[in-house]
């Protein structure tokens, strides 16, 4: 279930990419000198570097931390 | 020459680190410890040389130029969707690649192909193709080295001396220090150019009266104010360049670099803090890029907005030549060298060089990765190795480098840059269509070697259909496009100012899109692995 709630957020995150809503301005001036559209994706780009963290907590692949140099015949790549 | 004399003190110091990574080599005969650091990259170096590694000439010197020319939109376009796509693909790719090399050796992504689909002459196919897309890369990193040469000392140092320079630098501390050496020139040279953005914002925002002022004349001029929208790009071209990213993990000097983490833990640290050195690395280059169309003052940028201007209202009565003149004049991809030259002082102009540089010499990867892809898929997937033993697998790959250096050096004299800045872009659209290599191996049971090979023949048919098409139909003006069939009342394929687009998308999208059609269809239609093989990549852990 945590999965699938983080597949969600990713895609969300994806979607979220393609913010036609400040398409074709540039008002509000951010700061006085941030275009809301380029304001607007550094929030994302801070926004992905959150969900980032949440995947590593969440969802880190643990069981590739134990892995050794393959030792047995049939474990052996050719 | 005082900007030229620092870089020249730069240039030496990475040298100097190069060599010092040779000495500090326990086992330089080794082939693990040459081409991939014997694995033991520590976190801080694994984070900032992989990084160093995806920004090459073309993010910041590439990205100021396109948002001088395009406005913000560049931002959205190719930083923040990196910032999503590439950390996503270490996290999900770049981790397995990493336990997979541990487990069984590999050193190259064709190595685990070839024993992941019991394949041999298949996975030259992809070396092949792989090495094709790279070849580009390392001859912009040439030409980038001369021009930034020649811009840095004001025309003294010619071009074909700088790119000698920057190449013989690069070269010597590949031969000597290998992966090592790379990853640590990498580190030092992603932290210049994270401190040097900084300093580059700050001084040309002082010296342009403030960011503020700058974007209000811009706002308030109707011929700019479209810079600061994103009104220049239709949104399925916005959408479309979120595929590009897939390429960064597919090229194979960063699937290699993943390889040489210490520990899988590594990739933590990378895949959290990616994003923010994207946000610190492209902000400042794509603001300062916008921003330039203020700074009317500097008088080669003010030639560059009259080629602009001239093209935008005299396009019908101009020649192909001279509109082929104009906006190689109207480039804006040494909008920060020009800029910086006018606005800071001269010693900082050399230091900012040199992080200019540091982004321009990112070729260092490119060509160690090639000469382990050579020395590993080819020279010992072809006996070479068992015939002539580790220590001359290991010579080879030295031979390789220089040759690879030099070839690369004679093609940057002679071809025009255009060629290459064309190929790159192919070259991104191409790998991001082998995605589906590396989704299969890793994470669907029923791939087989056929459908691989479906793969790269379609990525390698469909940049080769792309160029094509390109040089046979002319760019038209800005705005317009050519359109070829129709379907549902929209052109199929299209010739456009910026390239070729199929159905209003970039054509990376429906290369993408029938690359994992191809791997599903034909790999359900062909014989898969053996089941010991499947077994030992998804049995357990990996």
């Amino acid at each position: 279930m945590k999965g699938l709630w983080l597949a969600l957020l990713v895609i969300v995150l994806y979607a979220l990419h393609q913010d036609i809503w400040f398409w074709r301005t540039a008002q509000p001036v951010i700061f006085g000198f941030l275009p809301i559209g380029l304001f607007y994706h550094v929030c994302y780009t801070l926004a992905v570097c959150l969900v980032m963290w949440l995947l590593v907590k969440l969802a880190w692949p643990s069981q590739l931390e134990s892995i050794e140099p393959s030792a047995t015949e049939e474990d052996t790549a050719p | 020459m005082i900007p030229a004399i620092v870089v020249f003190v730069y240039l030496a110091s990475v040298l100097y680190i190069g060599i010092f990574a040779f000495r500090r080599s326990a086992q330089r005969d080794k082939a693990e410890d040459y081409f991939l650091a014997g694995r033991s990259l520590g976190v801080v170096v694994f984070l900032l040389s992989l990084f160093g590694t995806n920004m090459t000439a073309f993010a910041l010197l590439g990205s100021s130029g396109h948002a001088f020319g395009n406005g913000i939109v560049t931002y959205g376009l190719m930083a923040s969707s990196s910032a999503l796509i590439v950390p996503l693909s270490l996290f999900f790719i770049g981790t397995r690649m990493w336990a997979l090399g541990k487990k069984y050796g590999f050193m190259t992504p064709v190595q685990m192909f070839r024993d992941r689909w019991e394949c041999g002459h298949i996975g030259t196919v992809i070396t092949i193709v792989q090495a094709v897309l790279l070849i580009p890369y390392i001859i912009i990193g040439v030409m980038g080295g001369g021009t930034t040469m020649n811009a840095i000392s004001g025309g003294r140092i010619p071009f074909w001396v700088g790119g000698a320079i920057v190449a013989m630098v690069v070269m010597s501390y590949v031969f000597f220090g290998g992966m090592r050496g790379t990853a640590w020139v990498n580190a030092f040279q992603t932290t210049l150019f994270l401190l040097f953005g900084a300093i580059a914002l700050g001084v040309i925002g002082a010296g342009m009266g403030g960011f503020g002022k700058a974007v209000s004349e811009l706002a308030s001029s109707p011929a700019t104010s479209a810079l600061l929208t994103r009104e220049r790009v239709s949104p399925l071209y916005f959408f479309s360049y979120t595929f590009i990213p897939l390429s960064s993990i597919c090229f194979p000097h960063i699937i290699i670099f993943c390889l040489t983490a210490e520990r899988v833990q590594h990739f933590k640290k990378t895949v959290i803090l990616y994003p923010l050195c994207m946000l610190a690395i492209w902000l400042p280059a794509v603001f300062l890029g916008v921003t330039a169309n203020r700074a009317v003052e500097v008088p080669a940028i003010q030639a560059k907005l009259e080629a602009r201007k001239t093209l935008a209202t005299q396009s019908a009565t101009l020649s192909p030549e001279q509109k082929t003149e104009l906006r190689a004049k109207a480039a804006g991809d040494d909008i920060l060298v020009r800029l910086l030259e006018h606005y800071a002082p001269l010693w900082l102009v050399g230091l900012l060089g040199a992080g200019i540089m540091a982004a321009v010499m990112a070729s260092d990867s490119q060509i160690l990765a090639l000469s382990t892809m050579f020395t590993e898929d080819i020279f010992a997937f072809y006996e070479g190795k068992t015939r002539f033993g580790e220590a001359a697998q290991v010579r080879t790959g030295h031979i390789f480098v220089i040759l690879i250096t030099v070839i690369a050096y004679v093609i940057a004299l002679r071809w025009p840059q255009s060629i290459f800045d064309l190929a790159v872009q192919f070259a991104f659209s191409g790998y991001s269509a082998l995605m589906p290599l590396l989704v299969g191996a890793l994470f669907w049971k029923r791939s087989t070697k056929w459908g691989a090979l479906a793969v790269t023949l379609w990525a390698a048919a469909s940049v080769i259909a792309v160029a094509v098409f390109q040089s046979i139909v002319s760019a038209p003006t800005p705005g317009a496009e050519v359109g070829f069939g129709s379907l549902f009342g929209q052109a199929i394929i299209s010739r456009t100012a910026a390239g070729t687009s199929v159905f209003g998308f970039l054509p990376v999208v429906p290369m993408v899109i029938i690359s994992a059609l191809l791997m599903i269809v034909v790999s359900l239609l062909t014989a898969k692995p053996s089941e010991q093989t499947i077994r030992r990549y998804f049995r357990q852990t990996i």
